[in-house]
């Protein structure tokens, strides 16, 4: 058989420790998932009765179909809060960890930012900043290969996107002092 | 024997050297993100869906299925070399995947993965091939009322044959039905549930709830693993692939076993994921030696994966017949007809003959150009992991960005993309499944509109449902599958002699 039998190794530095204490258990947020849902169920299904949940001459009103919807979310939340509440003297299943936690806001933090400055700067700027900040600082990648990567990721969607497909995205003062 | 002539005719639509290099560059893509660790098939269609916003339909569809396949074929990759499942559906493929790679024969098995896969694959198309027009031709005789019935009965379908809490599944459903009916009211023309912002008249985009649900809340849930990973990297030769296709005959059996269990899981939503494990415990069971499963048996390579695959791709077919997706990514594809201007249904086969056919040709020449693909290349789409996680991580994110933005040209798109991936992320670890919200989603606008097309017909009266034999059949079984978990109770108590009694309710 000819065949290489290399090792593929790829190593995760940061990793999340598995002895990390829990922060928060899945009963509770299940508990806060469905007292939230509960409430949307209730905003919801009294837009609908005020916007019209009964019959007129031409049949069912707008809100109707959606009327009922809501009573069933609420019905369906209300039923997995009561579960979760007696679940929830049992133990506790973590929902996530403390170190779990911190690794998903390094991606969290970094994409909300992202989201923000998209606003001022444009999606390009906002994508070569995002990526080179990201491989440098949670991925502690060298600082060229971090700018680079950035810089030819970002030059590719912008060549695919704006100039192949002409599918417009938002732009900022850069791409305004090039001309496009 | 229309179908065939009108399948040359497919083909004829789909030879063209643009199309031809769509498909190349479709299926690249989809085993890249089939490879990728916390992206796969239902996340690459979304993500890249944008990238055909400005092509015909044809075209489209044939590079979003291509993204398909190419995931599908690219979950098996990893899950045989480094024992991780690129997707749930190849947990199976790791049964004996992983231990023929690791006494040497990764060569060996990725030539079945591949192999079975396009047997699977091949299948399921020659089903739809043949039975899709019928169906949906069928279908053209539909009213309001029967389209309702058959919603429903995919509604209450998940409801009761899922595996997850039933009342998880209700709330993902109702969920996702509601957030379908934001902005404007489609018959009446009044607004709904906006509360005055003006950002919520269009609506809550499919495809930009999507977007955020399996994209950005798929890398947050890659983020809290550990991405560290070890394995085999392998090339295939032509001996080593000749040599297993050699042997093929001998597992006939498995590979119909596997196609037909597949076939009939993704035409109803038991899912690709259900289908690979049946698959495995079938095979092994079957088996004269079971012990010998596990420990790097072909055939546990075989079975799961012709399952998968077969699944995966009849799932399209209550999609391109009815309107109605199998699958989640199904669901995302019908998200894309509509973008491109399409209406799914049965109508589709009269009115886009050109789109139908193009689309099934696409899926014989995909497999075909996908399993020679993987076959010459498992070296390269090997090492793509080697390309750290916070290098591949902001690069999904962007791409995510520019998908959820390029829909509606909206700001306000990229918020709401952020927060469905917060709620995909919160959703998946407390077990509250998302595929049924994604079909909801979609469908809910289709399914307000014949329910309420159907009550104005019969003056508000519910008996509609029953009007005649098939819809009365249609809503009959709708109503026998939500309660089924109820039902199978029943009639394990009472006995089998009972049946029609319990049934009938």
């Amino acid at each position: 058989m000819s065949q290489t039998d290399l090792e593929i190794v790829v190593d995760d530095p940061t990793a999340p420790e598995d002895d990390s204490p829990s922060v928060v258990s899945s009963g509770t947020i299940e508990i806060i998932v469905c007292l939230l849902l509960l409430t949307l169920a209730v905003t919801l299904g009294y837009d609908n009765w005020r916007t019209g949940a009964s019959w007129d001459a031409t049949g069912p009103e707008p809100g109707y179909f959606p009327f009922y919807l809501s009573i069933i979310l609420g019905g369906g939340s209300l039923y997995g809060l009561i579960v979760a509440l007696v679940a929830h003297r049992k133990a506790a299943e973590t929902f996530v960890t403390r170190a779990q936690a911190r690794r998903v806001m390094a991606v969290f933090v970094p994409t909300l930012l992202f989201c923000l400055v998209m606003q001022f700067l444009g999606l390009y700027v906002a994508s070569f900043l995002l990526i080179a900040g990201f491989m440098r600082l949670v991925g502690k990648i060298a600082l060229w290969k971090s700018l680079l990567t950035a810089f030819v990721f970002t030059a590719i969607m912008f060549v695919t996107f704006d100039i192949a497909f002409d599918v417009i995205m938002p732009k900022g003062p850069l791409e305004a002092a090039f001309g496009r | 024997m229309e179908a065939l002539g009108l399948l040359l005719h497919g083909f004829a639509v789909l030879l063209t050297w643009k199309t031809l290099v769509l498909m190349m560059v479709g299926l690249v893509l989809g085993i890249f993100v089939g490879v990728l660790p916390g992206l796969g098939g239902p996340n690459g269609v979304a993500i890249l869906l944008p990238l055909t916003f400005t092509m015909d339909p044809t075209s489209a569809i044939v590079m979003l299925s291509c993204i398909y396949w190419g995931a599908l074929f690219g979950g098996a990759i990893t899950s045989i070399l480094f024992n991780i499942p690129g997707e749930a559906w190849s947990v199976a493929t790791t049964f004996d995947g992983y231990p023929m790679a690791q006494q040497g024969r990764a060569a060996e098995a990725l030539t079945a993965a591949f192999t079975s896969s396009f047997v699977g694959s091949l299948v399921a198309v020659l089903l739809i091939t043949f039975l899709a027009p019928m169906i949906s031709s069928f279908a053209l005789k539909f009213g309001p009322p029967e389209f309702f019935a058959v919603y429903l009965l995919t509604f209450c379908s998940f409801v009761g044959l899922g595996r997850e809490a039933k009342h998880k599944t209700v709330i993902s459903m109702s969920l996702g039905l509601l957030l379908a009916g934001v902005g404007m009211d489609t018959v009446s023309g009044n607004l709904r549930m906006t509360f005055g912002s003006a950002e919520l008249l269009r609506g809550i985009n499919f495809l930009v709830a999507v977007i955020g649900l399996f994209g950005i809340s798929e890398i947050l849930l890659t983020m809290e693993e550990r991405l560290a990973l070890r394995g085999h990297a392998a090339s295939i030769s032509l001996r080593v692939v000749l040599g297993v296709w050699k042997d093929l005959p001998k597992y006939w059996v498995t590979l119909l076993r596997s196609s037909f269990i597949g076939c009939w899981l993704g035409i109803t939503p038991g899912g690709a994921i259900a289908a690979s494990f049946m698959g495995y415990n079938l095979a092994k069971r079957f088996a004269k030696d079971p012990e010998s499963f596990g420990k790097g048996r072909i055939e546990g390579v075989f079975a799961p994966e012709t399952a998968a695959h077969a699944s995966g791709t009849s799932a399209l077919l209550p999609m391109l017949a009815l309107g109605i997706p199998g699958s989640g990514t199904a669901a995302i594809l019908l998200g894309g007809l509509m973008v491109w201007g399409l209406n799914p249904g049965p109508l589709l086969f009269v009115e886009h003959k050109d789109f139908v056919w193009g689309l099934i040709a696409s899926m014989y020449l995909g497999n075909v150009v996908g399993l020679v693909l993987v076959l010459t290349t498992v070296p390269i789409f090997a090492s793509i992991l080697r390309v750290p996680f916070a290098a591949v991580a902001p690069m999904i994110v962007v791409s995510c960005a520019i998908g959820a933005y390029a829909i509606q040209n909206a700001m306000f798109d990229i918020w709401l993309m952020l927060g469905f991936g917060i709620v995909g992320y919160v959703f998946k670890k407390i077990g509250i499944p998302l595929a049924p919200f994604t079909l909801a989603l979609v469908l809910g606008n289709r399914a307000e509109d014949a329910f309420r097309l159907s009550m104005i017909g019969s003056g508000g009266n519910l008996k509609v449902f029953w009007s005649n034999g098939l819809v009365g059949s249609i809503t009959t079984l709708a109503i026998v599958l939500l309660f089924w978990p109820v039902i199978d109770g029943l009639l394990g108590r009472v006995g089998l002699t009972q049946r029609t009694n319990a049934t009938s309710r």
